[in-house]
């Protein structure tokens, strides 16, 4: 039972939470993630650990709504509990001075990037970072990257913010104009996908985050298993984080639909169940 | 020997005599009253064995000649005193008879149910010799164990009195348990952390409820609790604490129980296909996140065409909740032959009455998607069998050119498991084998570290309930003196 100290919404579907956890946030570092589960009946889902407060032994979540788990999670307030969390879990990110790290993220990956641009910004990297959705209402945790960032870019599909185009546009456009030593990419994995063969052409080195179906999320049940440079990896424990060029990502994208038709008649029970006709 | 003394006994000595060796051996072995074949198919957590009845167990017991040496005992990794407790079940001392079973068992009631006894006790009982069916051990310990917990009359065991020092279990299945609970005997302050939100291990989220009903587990559980352990979920020691944090913290012995979690798969051809997954994965979304009722929030396939690959216990498991789970044709997929399988005796017969089937000496070689990743076929390769091998089995070979296509809609990889490794990897200097299993002394359990002690699944790979909780006792002795010497 972890007591939820703080909330905040970024928009109306992202969500910020400190969640007091006084171990996981003295183990925790960049990139690492928690599983957490709402209820007695709830499911195992991760989060990214965004942050860490020693002194009040909280860590914080940023949460966005997709289906019923994220959805019931959102709804705690401020001195509530999650019923079970647990972390952190996965290998942390590899953190050094690379010199200009481009950081490109889309929908759910802005949030899992927080950490990691703010780790690379410590380490003294320059850093790029591409925000990238559909149309403005979606550009979400702006203010809080511009603070880590050298630069900040934004690609909307629309064109109603920022730049017109899609996110590898943007990460197009700092090669044409300058070196990249390291490209970093976490958002839905079709959009990794397109990063990933962009700057294999430019031949930069890519990490990609993965956010593949997990369940215990330490190695126990293969759930998030994928194919890297021909060998299958476990995402909980060998990863989150991939070297991006090896990633087998049409099997990933495969692999992630698995359970859609599931998860989209246990969304349409919980609305209903919410809303009483 | 403990035996001889107890055996003489005036009581054990009348009873003995009251009944010729021959009329005993010509009892017949009592049959466990099952749930019918077709409703159970379709019954999620009913278990199968409703259990013996008094008269019937105490029928059964007559049937045990009171062995001056008992071989039985030889062939139960925990030498139980068998005859000592059959022959309280005979004179209908049940609750003596239980008393027995915990004077060595720390977890009767489920090893009653989960022991491969013909492999074990009842494999060497002297009936066999007789070309007679053995004693129903196995059955007998059940039911002395369940009496004794229906009749709410559980003895908590005496605990000594608090000498204050802190020991750690790591890994809450059968090895943590039995540890926890002689620890906390001897007086220690145990705390047992676990990875997972419930207690139990394996136990919990691989056995299914249809052969070992959560509610005795949680019973085992709530006795520790009552003798001062405590435990604590959702904590990875090696990732949320480390080992050194906890002899940091004033931990003066650590018991590693952390179990062979880490599923292996194949490294076949589709293998990452949509519906293709581990056992593990699967009981953990049946047993652990109750994915099948309604109300739980994780999803699960419910496949009509499934088939398990496999013939282990897990195995066998898996495929029977399939079938309970709506599959119309539920298919084990087992390399060797029916003899060469590992699993329970019990557990074939019943799965072969719940309609699964068997589909021996045949072994996937390759699975088959269709547009959107899903699997819906499999090539099985035809096997016969040649010579022994190192398991002393005989080894299944291929049928050059030989192969089946068969259609499936759901395929569960249940080929074994590998020692976790989280813990070996997080601390120096423990000695690991090249399988990844942890070395210890055989006798006490102590590894290379000398504060670290381990046993259960993360030494002997994947193994038994009874094995990982004799495991847990006597690493529990060994600690003990061990701490009382530093
Ligand atoms: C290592 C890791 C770290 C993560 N960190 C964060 C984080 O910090 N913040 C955050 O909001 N989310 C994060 N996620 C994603 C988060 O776990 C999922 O959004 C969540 O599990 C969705 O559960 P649900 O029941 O609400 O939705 P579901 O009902 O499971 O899904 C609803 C819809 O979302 C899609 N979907 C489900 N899971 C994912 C996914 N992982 N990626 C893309 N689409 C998905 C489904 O296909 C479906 O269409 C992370 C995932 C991983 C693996
Ligand atoms: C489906 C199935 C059916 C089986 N059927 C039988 C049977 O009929 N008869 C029989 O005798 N045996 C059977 N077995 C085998 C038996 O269950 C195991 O041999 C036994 O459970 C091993 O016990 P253990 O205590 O070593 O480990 P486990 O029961 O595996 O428990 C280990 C525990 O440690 C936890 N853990 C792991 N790492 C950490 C960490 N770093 N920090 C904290 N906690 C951690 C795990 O979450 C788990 O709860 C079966 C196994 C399975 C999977
Ligand atoms: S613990 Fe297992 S092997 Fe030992 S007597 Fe009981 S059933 Fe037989
Ligand atoms: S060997 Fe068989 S008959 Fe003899 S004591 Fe053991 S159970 Fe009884
Ligand atoms: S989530 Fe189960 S092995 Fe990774």
């Amino acid at each position: 039972m972890n007591k939820i100290v703080s909330k905040e919404y970024f928009s109306a579907n992202v969500i910020k939470f400190e969640v007091e956890a006084p171990l996981i946030a003295k183990s925790r570092k960049a990139g690492h993630f928690v599983i957490v589960k709402i209820g007695a009946k709830g499911e195992r889902i991760p989060l990214t650990i965004a942050g860490a407060d020693l002194q009040k032994g909280t860590i914080t979540l940023v949460v966005q709504k997709m289906g019923v788990s994220s959805s019931k999670l959102c709804a705690l307030e401020v001195g509530d509990y999650i019923t079970d969390m647990v972390g952190p879990l996965g290998k942390a990110t590899h953190i050094e001075n690379f010199g200009t790290v481009v950081c490109a993220c889309g929908g759910v990956g802005t949030a899992p990037m927080m950490p990691i641009v703010a780790a690379l910004k410590k380490a003294g990297n320059r850093i790029i970072t591409v925000l990238a959705a559909r149309t403005k209402d979606l550009i979400i945790l702006e203010e809080q990257m511009r603070e880590n960032s050298d630069e900040v870019i934004i690609m909307t599909d629309d064109g109603s913010y920022g730049t017109k185009g899609l996110v590898t546009n943007g990460i197009e456009s700092v090669i044409n104009r300058e070196k990249v030593d390291l490209c970093v990419t976490i958002g839905p994995a079709i959009m990794m996908k397109f990063v990933s063969l962009l700057t294999k052409k430019y031949e930069i080195p890519t990490l990609a985050s993965l956010n593949t179906i997990m369940v215990d999320g330490t190695g126990m049940c293969g759930a998030c298993r994928v194919s890297v440079g021909g060998k299958t990896k476990f995402v909980c424990v060998d990863g989150p984080e991939f070297d991006a060029h090896l990633v087998d990502f049409d099997e990933m994208l495969m692999r992630l639909g698995g359970y859609r038709d599931i998860e989209r008649e246990e969304m349409q029970e919980y609305q209903a169940s919410k809303d009483p006709a | 020997m403990e035996n001889n003394e107890a055996r003489s006994e005036a009581w054990r000595v009348e009873l003995r005599n009251a009944l010729k060796a021959k009329d005993r051996t010509n009892i017949e072995r009592v049959h466990m009253p099952e749930l019918d074949p077709e409703y159970r198919s379709h019954s999620r957590v009913e278990e199968v064995n409703l259990g013996l009845k008094a008269e019937q167990a105490m029928q059964e017991a007559k049937r045990c000649l009171d062995c001056a040496n008992p071989t039985c005992m030889e062939g139960c990794p925990v030498g139980i005193s068998i005859p000592t407790f059959i022959k309280n079940i005979e004179r209908g001392e049940f609750l003596e008879a239980a008393k027995t079973l915990k004077e060595t068992s720390a977890l009767p009631a489920v090893c009653g149910r989960v022991c491969p006894q013909e492999k074990q006790c009842e494999g060497v009982c002297i009936h066999l010799k007789m070309k007679k069916q053995a004693v129903a051990i196995g059955h007998l310990e059940r039911f002395a164990a369940d009496y004794e917990r229906e009749s709410g009359n559980i003895s908590v065991p005496t605990v000594a009195p608090a000498n204050n020092i802190k020991v750690a279990g790591v890994g809450s299945g059968p090895a943590g348990l039995a540890f926890a609970g002689d620890m906390a005997k001897l007086g220690y302050e145990v705390v047992v952390f676990e990875a997972l939100h419930e207690i139990g291990g394996v136990l919990k989220y691989g056995i299914p409820e249809f052969r070992l009903p959560n509610d005795i587990v949680d019973v085992e559980i709530q006795n520790l609790q009552a003798m001062g352990v405590h435990f604590v979920t959702n904590c990875v020691v090696g990732k949320t604490i480390t080992i050194a944090d906890l002899e940091q913290e004033g931990y003066k012995g650590i018991f590693v129980a952390s179990g062979a979690g880490l599923p292996r798969f194949m490294n076949i051809k589709g293998e990452n296909l949509v519906g293709v997954m581990s056992s593990n994965e699967y009981l953990t979304r049946v047993n652990l996140m109750d994915a099948a009722n309604p109300e739980s929030d994780t999803p699960v396939f419910l496949g009509k065409k499934v088939a398990v690959i496999g013939g282990g216990n897990t195995a066998m498991d898996s495929v029977r909740t399939a079938r309970r789970l709506g599959a119309e044709r539920a298919i084990l997929v087992y390399r060797r032959s029916e003899e060469e399988m590992p699993a329970r005796l019990e557990e074939v017969k019943h799965a072969k009455e719940e309609g699964i089937e068997f589909m021996t000496l045949h072994n996937p070689i390759e699975y088959i998607g269709n547009e959107q990743g899903r699997v819906k076929q499999m090539v099985l390769q035809v096997m016969e069998l040649g010579e022994p091998d190192a398991s002393g089995r005989r080894s299944p070979v291929e049928i050059p050119g030989k192969t089946e296509l068969i259609d499936v809609d759901e395929v569960i990889v249940s080929v074994g498991v590998s020692p976790n490794p989280l813990i070996p990897q997080s601390v120096k200097g423990l000695e690991v084998t090249k399988w990844g299993t942890v070395v210890v002394n055989d006798v006490t359990m102590q590894s290379a570290v000398p504060v670290i002690f381990a046993g259960g699944d993360i030494v002997r790979g994947g193994a038994t309930v009874i094995l990982a909780m004799g495991d847990g006792r006597r690493a529990a002795k060994a600690m003990d003196e061990w701490i009382k010497k530093n």
